[in-house]
């Protein structure tokens, strides 16, 4: 098997086993563990700023990618969404978005690196989960030109071909001759992305499973009986 | 109705001295660990003065506890959305230094250091990340006794409406101790402002405390307290705080601050309340209507309805009769000498304060006050001490049932100046302060004897209703840097490795067998 058939039809299925199996299990086991882990109390300077644009950013080109990627094909040209400006949109908000998550995680990591009282409180892990997550999203950045010079051009075959093959994974039937003629800088940004699952449960980024939206319709007080038996 | 049983407290701050045992018992306990050194479940505070964490007090800075929006509690921070929206970077936090760096010293220089002329010395270094700190600028308790300028100290926001410039005159300064903890209240705005559920009230006892396994660290506990008394654990990434030492109390023993404290100021019992009132009364428009509000929750647990009511609510019998000796009861209801802190939070808390006495003793011998009927102790708002910073303290600015209360308390002790002075028993004063010769000689007992049984009226817990195996249960209570509750541990982990429990030694001393 060569390698790019390793790093796309294996490779997918590692990630996400890795990253449903060891969520659960490290839920399951180590819940002490499972936290946002905010330094926040150590240094407040620049969090306001740069934690929201960062986490802004990032949620909202995550739900891109889900939306972009995974939508069947019909299903745009159902609701007469051209593959081009399904392509213009993608590459607008991807740049917004990701200069927004870009300007905030990097403010992060520095702050992380910088300030003595949280990178003492560090551990190696947080910087390294950052910092991947930084490179993935420059990655990201760096594929815009090529993508706009595909979209002036009005071709949309790489769009299609990793949609096509997102969903060749998703449907259990990968199929990584797609991405056999797509340019090197989007084989590297997704093999990055495809590791941040990898990499997932053994991180902090655990608290994105508990975004607390059950706040929203929960009575304000808790009290817990704790009788067996009346 | 619907009857709870509170665990609650009163500390009388007549009887306080300042001398920390409660904190310093309370931290060797509970928050000797790494990322807790500065949090201080308890703390004793020197008034006026701005306080731990600085300005606590203040909620206009931290947006703490709860506020009237058309005629509804609301958390002063803002709605739910509003705190998810925030959740990202919490504007209302404090930072480390609003409470202070916490620092060792490098003690171990004291026996590794060579040979000198001048004597080593231990120098400061910051249990944050282990630099060191040239000099030690805040503490927990950095106004001491009045330690530093008044100009910053009263800063005190009950010092509001009153003239920090006449109480910064050396003849007029005052002073009291103000010991805190947890108040594990009745309407807690840091269970309201949880996004993940985890800090919750328990039914038996009111206890309010933090599920550790469930906390996700979105610190909007530390914000929403507006007593400042929840913590983030930078080390666990997990909110602390005073836990009511529920080990010891469902074993029937007081908290570990009340049983060391050598002033026998403070004191445990039950209150039973109908917790079908709590949304109204802490819904009250006019603040200063809080305290009285808050009395009118409390239930009588003479009362055979309460009673009945309360066995149909699971309350168990032996909790009722504690409730009927609670010296709580006692000193809320029955005297009307105990205060709730900062009612005007709206949090309802359950530990209650006895207001000072301070008098001014020179005064008093020179005879320049004004005195009781008895001629000798001087009256209520004579004190040093002005009613009004008791009252901003204890009431929302009330002052009345402050000054009753004050004057009950003299009129106490003219009561017994009368019996064991004079031989005979005037009860003049008593009249006057509207309490009963019985009354007065139960206020004595409770107040100045301050017996250990009459203190503490702590009902045992009631495991057998409340674990199907409770023998297996023995020995897991407590902090731990693990899951230690659950099932399947293991040292061994793929997940984020556990740092040390314990502050690290930074250059550890010589053993007595390597030392030359």
């Amino acid at each position: 098997m060569d390698l790019h058939k390793l790093i796309f039809e294996v490779y997918p299925y590692v990630a996400l086993t890795v990253f449903l199996l060891g969520s659960w299990i490290r839920f399951d086991t180590e819940q002490y563990t499972w936290k946002s882990d905010s330094s926040q109390l150590l240094s407040k300077k620049y969090m306001r700023v740069a934690s929201n644009f960062f986490h802004l950013g990032i949620i909202a080109i995550f739900f891109g990618h889900l939306v972009g990627l995974l939508t069947p094909h019909a299903i745009f040209s159902g609701l007469s969404v051209s593959d081009m400006a399904h392509q213009w949109l993608a590459i607008s908000a991807g740049a917004v978005f990701g200069t927004l998550c870009l300007l905030g995680g990097a403010t992060l990591w520095l702050r992380r690196m910088l300030n003595t009282r949280v990178r003492a409180a560090s551990r190696w892990m947080d910087i390294n989960i950052l910092g991947w997550l930084m490179i993935t999203l420059m990655l990201g950045l760096s594929t815009l030109p090529v993508s706009i010079m595909h979209a002036n051009e009005g071709n949309a075959i790489t769009m299609i071909a990793l949609a096509e093959w997102a969903q060749s994974i998703v449907y259990l039937r990968p199929n990584s001759d797609l991405l056999l003629h797509i340019s090197l800088v989007y084989k590297i940004h997704v093999f990055c992305g495809m590791s941040v699952f990898l990499f997932f449960p053994f991180t902090r980024l655990v608290h994105v499973w508990s975004v607390p939206l059950g706040y929203l319709g929960r009575a304000y007080q808790i009290v817990r009986a704790k009788r067996v038996r009346v | 109705m619907k009857v709870r049983a509170q665990f609650a407290f009163v500390f009388n701050l007549d009887k306080c001295i300042g001398c920390h045992t409660c904190s310093v018992t309370c931290k060797n306990v509970w928050s000797n660990r790494k990322g807790v050194e500065y949090a201080w479940f308890n703390n004793v505070e020197s008034k006026p003065g701005i306080g731990y964490p600085k300005q606590w007090e203040n909620q206009e800075i931290w947006k703490g506890g709860w506020e009237l929006k058309n005629g509804k509690i609301q958390l002063k921070s803002g709605s739910k959305l509003d705190r998810l929206l925030n959740i990202f970077a919490n504007p209302d936090m404090p930072e480390i230094d609003d409470y202070y760096e916490p620092f060792t010293f490098d003690y171990a220089h004291l026996q590794n250091a060579p040979l000198l002329e001048a004597a080593p010395t231990a120098r400061p270094r910051s249990l944050l990340d282990g630099t060191r700190m040239e000099k030690i600028s805040w503490g927990p308790n950095w106004e001491d006794d009045l330690a530093g300028e008044s100009a910053k100290r009263s800063v005190d926001k009950n010092m509001d409406d009153i003239d920090r410039e006449m109480y910064a005159q050396f003849e007029n300064t005052f002073h009291m101790y103000l010991p805190r903890i947890c108040n594990h209240c009745l309407n807690p705005s840091c269970v309201a402002a949880c996004p993940s559920g985890s800090i919750y009230k328990r039914e038996e006892d009111g206890i309010v405390l933090v599920d550790q396994d469930k906390c996700r660290g979105w610190r909007m506990c530390v914000s929403s307290c507006p007593y400042k008394k929840v913590f983030y654990n930078w080390e666990s990434g997990k909110a602390e705080k005073c836990i009511g030492c529920y080990p010891r109390v469902e074993s029937g023993m007081p908290t570990v601050c009340s049983e060391s404290c050598v002033g026998r100021i403070r004191y445990n019992g039950i209150m039973l309340y109908d917790a079908d009132k709590i949304e109204a009364m802490a819904s009250m428009s006019d603040v200063q209507d809080l305290y009285q509000a808050q009395l009118d929750i409390f239930l009588d647990p003479n009362d055979p309805e309460v009673i009945r009511q309360a066995r149909l609510d699971g309350v168990p019998e032996d909790w009722i009769i504690a409730a009927q000796k609670s010296p709580i009861y006692k000193m809320a209801i029955d005297w009307k000498i105990a205060f709730p802190m900062h009612p005007e939070f709206r949090t309802l808390p359950m530990v209650w304060y006895v207001p000072p006495l301070s008098p001014v003793q020179s005064q008093i011998d020179q005879g320049n006050l004004p005195v009781g009927p008895d001629g000798a102790i001087p009256r209520g708002d004579t004190m040093r001490l002005p009613v009004k910073y008791l009252a901003n303290l204890l009431t929302a600015g009330k002052e009345a049932p402050i000054r009753s209360a004050l004057n009950r308390l003299i009129a106490m002790r003219s009561y017994q100046r009368s019996v064991h002075v004079e031989g005979k028993a005037d009860l003049r004063a008593l009249e006057t302060a509207g309490i009963s010769e019985d009354q007065a000689k139960d206020m004595y007992r409770y107040l100045a004897i301050a017996n250990y049984e009459d203190r503490f009226v702590i009902p045992t817990g009631h495991a057998e209703v409340s674990l199907e195996d409770f023998y297996s249960f023995q020995g897991q209570n407590g902090f731990t840097f693990g899951n230690d509750s659950s099932a399947g541990i293991s040292p061994n982990s793929l997940f984020p490795e556990r740092r040390k429990q314990t502050v690290d030694s930074l250059a550890p001393a010589p053993s007595a067998d390597e030392r030359p």
